[in-house]
């Protein structure tokens, strides 16, 4: 069977089986559509947040990024897993004890305000909506690399899935595929990851065929007769092609604690990842829980830059000073490397003419490709039959435009694994893809529903009226992502840096001085977010979109970063105000001291 | 809320405030001091028989490990102390 037939056997195969299950776990409460019943095993949860978290960038880009950024990548490994910490020690078992529905119901109440929910709806709607536009697109992505249909055709498909399972199940029938859904995406990610460790270094295990000396059949080809670790091969190639060594970083220090900083905080506040910790029965559930989720997680993110090494060596081997041209008895560039430049995720510039790839340090391109057209419309070609582009870049040596997202992509090809390999991975993505857009969704139909209409506007609205409006709100929030999918914002990639850098400095200082400063009041938390919002945005927008130039950079923190400073920010202001403005009432004390202890803790649709 | 009650509610709150502190300061140490700001007198140590440098090691793998550990540690050393201060749950 070829690759195309395995892709639609696989991939649909997986879609069946998410809807058989969203079918088995429909909705009937808002208890059931909120928060799944609040009757989810630990582990289970564990396993639904892994695929909540995991979205297609952790999925498709991560490994890619790290690859060209060698030791700086730590930033996400550390800051995306790190938060995790944070959030099972700091949030989730107060937040469960507390027992409500959603993060503005805690700000809500523990802040005595109306105005303050309404800030934290706002933000937890941007936050969403920034990320689930990506999502979106991931899926069309997928679905036009591997299955040859039109991206917007696959957005399409992936909202009519999402579709069904959100609106009809809630998060009860979102928790459970989401735990089928990475069981999917984590053996579509491994499977390659192993074969690429064992190839490379003779070792099952890509975590520790990544310090391992380089052995197996490609291996040893790269050893060429010598024993040398894969990292210090790899130091080495970096090196003598003028990158930066693979093992160091070229960002500052300081930068890298800020971003890694931001991402921790911004993970640990991001609304669709704290309110899987409603759903777990117990306070002691919510604290294994985040445990598991993590352990979950920790399998793909400590894979990645394994598969990042191994792929960055494998890939200088096989190109740098390959010929384009196939000549006999010569280095000369392997079939993937052609399918890849067709699909425009590879670009070579001959600038030298001597028919070579030469991949030195250095943009090849100024930008992404654009590539050049001949006059009957097809692609224009040059003398070895290399797709042209328009934007060749003459201030550096580099011949090559390597996008991130091939590590993952092209792995099991660069591998020559079997087909059912390739198909695996388009189902993974779209996976991941889909139960990070679930839980998102779900997010901002809650907040409508149930933060805007329930809390604020309608009090006196029905449970039935209620869930009817919760599946309104999750069907609209669908055709907006899907229009954002087939529509894309051209600052998707830009925003992602604003959902955590808004959730660092927001949510996450607002929640941690509700459980463990009694003291914190109304007046001091919500000056405290705005400021921490409006520093933390401005500098943002400042650096994305208006041009600030890197010199600017305070302290040269990168606008990634500033939620660091932006959550600190919120902390002082906070704290000071709260001393100078009126404690808050008696009855939002005797919350803060129920909510540290886990004894009393019942079934949420008992509190509300 | 009786005088002896509240009284063990603010020693259990004690009690779990210095776990928090024990263990985020591993989180901090394993994270932030040695995957960055030692990172690079650490890169001076190899873990034997392997390629890594040990701050590398820290940044891209180490801390991770230790992330997973510290919650499972945590959520056992405060079962622990919820049946010490009778507060659990069921």
């Amino acid at each position: 069977m070829d690759v195309q037939s395995w892709t639609f056997l696989i991939v649909g195969a997986t879609f069946a089986l998410y809807i058989g299950i969203a079918i088995k776990a429909r909705a009937s409460t808002t208890g059931d559509f909120y928060i799944a019943g609040g009757g989810v095993h630990p582990v289970i949860n564990g396993m639904a947040t892994g695929a909540d978290w995991m979205s297609a960038a952790s999925f498709i880009s991560m490994a890619g990024l790290i690859s060209f950024m060698g030791y700086d990548g730590a930033v996400y490994l550390m800051g995306w897993t790190g938060g995790y910490v944070l959030l099972a020690l700091l949030l989730a078992p107060y937040l469960r004890k507390f027992g409500k529905f959603t993060v503005p119901d805690f700000v809500g109440d523990r802040y005595y305000s109306n105005g303050a929910r309404i800030v934290a709806v706002i933000c937890a709607v941007f936050v969403s909506f920034t990320y689930v536009a990506g999502q979106m697109r991931g899926v069309g992505v997928v679905f036009s690399r591997f299955l040859e249909v039109d991206i917007n055709v696959g957005v399409a498909i992936g909202m009519a899935i999402v579709f069904f399972y959100a609106v009809l199940g809630g998060m009860k029938g979102i928790t459970y595929t989401q735990a089928a859904q990475y069981c999917v995406l984590i053996f579509a990610f491994m499977v390659p990851a192993i074969f690429i460790s064992i190839l490379l270094t003779d070792n099952l295990i890509p975590q520790l065929g990544f310090g391992a000396h380089l052995g197996g059949e490609i291996g040893s080809r790269i050893a060429g007769g010598e024993t040398v670790t894969l990292l210090d091969k790899l130091n080495g190639l970096n090196t003598e092609l003028g990158f930066t060594e693979y093992t160091s970083g070229t960002k500052s220090k300081l930068d890298v604690l800020c971003i890694t900083g931001a991402l921790m905080a911004g993970t640990a506040g991001l609304p669709h990842v704290i309110v899987r910790f409603y759903t777990v029965p117990k306070v002691r559930d919510a604290r294994i829980s985040a445990g598991w989720a993590l352990l979950f997680i920790a399998i793909l993110y400590t894979t990645a830059p394994a598969v990042a090494a191994f792929a960055r060596t494998n890939l200088i081997d096989t190109v740098s000073e390959a010929s384009y041209a196939q000549v006999e008895g010569e280095k000369s560039i392997p079939q993937w490397f052609k399918t890849w430049e067709d699909t425009g995720l590879l670009a070579w510039v001959d600038k030298n003419a001597d028919g070579k790839v030469q991949y030195v340090a250095g943009a090849a391109l100024a930008g992404k490709p654009s590539f050049a057209k001949a006059d009957d419309g097809s692609w224009a070609r040059g003398d070895h039959g290399q797709r042209l582009v328009t934007n060749s870049n003459p201030d550096t040596a580099n011949e090559l435009y390597v996008d991130r997202d091939i590590i993952v992509l092209a792995n099991p090809e660069i591998a020559a694994l079997p087909a059912w390999v390739i198909a695996l991975v388009a189902a993974g993505a779209l996976a991941a893809a889909l139960s990070t857009a679930a839980g998102l969704l779900l997010v901002v139909s809650t907040s409508v529903s149930h933060d805007l209409l329930k809390r604020v506007f309608m009090p006196s609205i029905s449970e039935k009226n209620e869930l009817i409006a919760a599946r309104v709100a999750a069907a609209a929030a669908v055709m907006v992502a899907g229009y954002f999918g087939i529509n894309p914002p051209g600052f998707v990639a830009q925003v992602v840096a604003f959902a955590f850098g808004l959730a660092a400095s927001s949510f996450f200082p607002a929640i941690i001085l509700g459980v463990f400063v009694k003291r914190a009041n109304r007046e001091g938390v919500i000056s405290g977010m705005l400021v921490g919002i409006i520093f933390t945005a401005s500098y943002i927008i400042y650096f994305k979109f208006m041009g600030g130039t890197p010199d600017q950079l305070w302290f040269g923190i990168s606008p990634e970063g500033i939620g660091a400073l932006g959550m600190l920010i919120n902390f002082v202001v906070a704290f000071v105000v709260s001393r100078f403005t009126p404690p808050p009432p008696q009855e939002v004390q005797e919350l803060v001291e129920h909510i540290r202890v886990p004894v009393g803790s019942s079934g949420p649709s008992a509190v509300h | 809320m009786t005088g002896s009650k509240q009284d063990n509610a603010d020693r259990y709150w004690a009690r779990n405030l210095r776990i928090l502190f024990a263990l985020l300061a591993v989180w901090w140490l394993v994270s932030f001091g040695a995957g960055i700001i030692f990172a690079d007198s650490l890169n001076e140590i190899r873990i034997p028989g392997t390629g890594f440098k040990l701050g590398f090691w820290f940044a891209q793998q180490g801390s991770i490990y230790v992330f997973v550990a510290l919650i499972f540690i945590y959520a056992r050393l405060m079962s622990k102390l919820d049946a010490e201060f009778n507060v659990h749950e069921d």
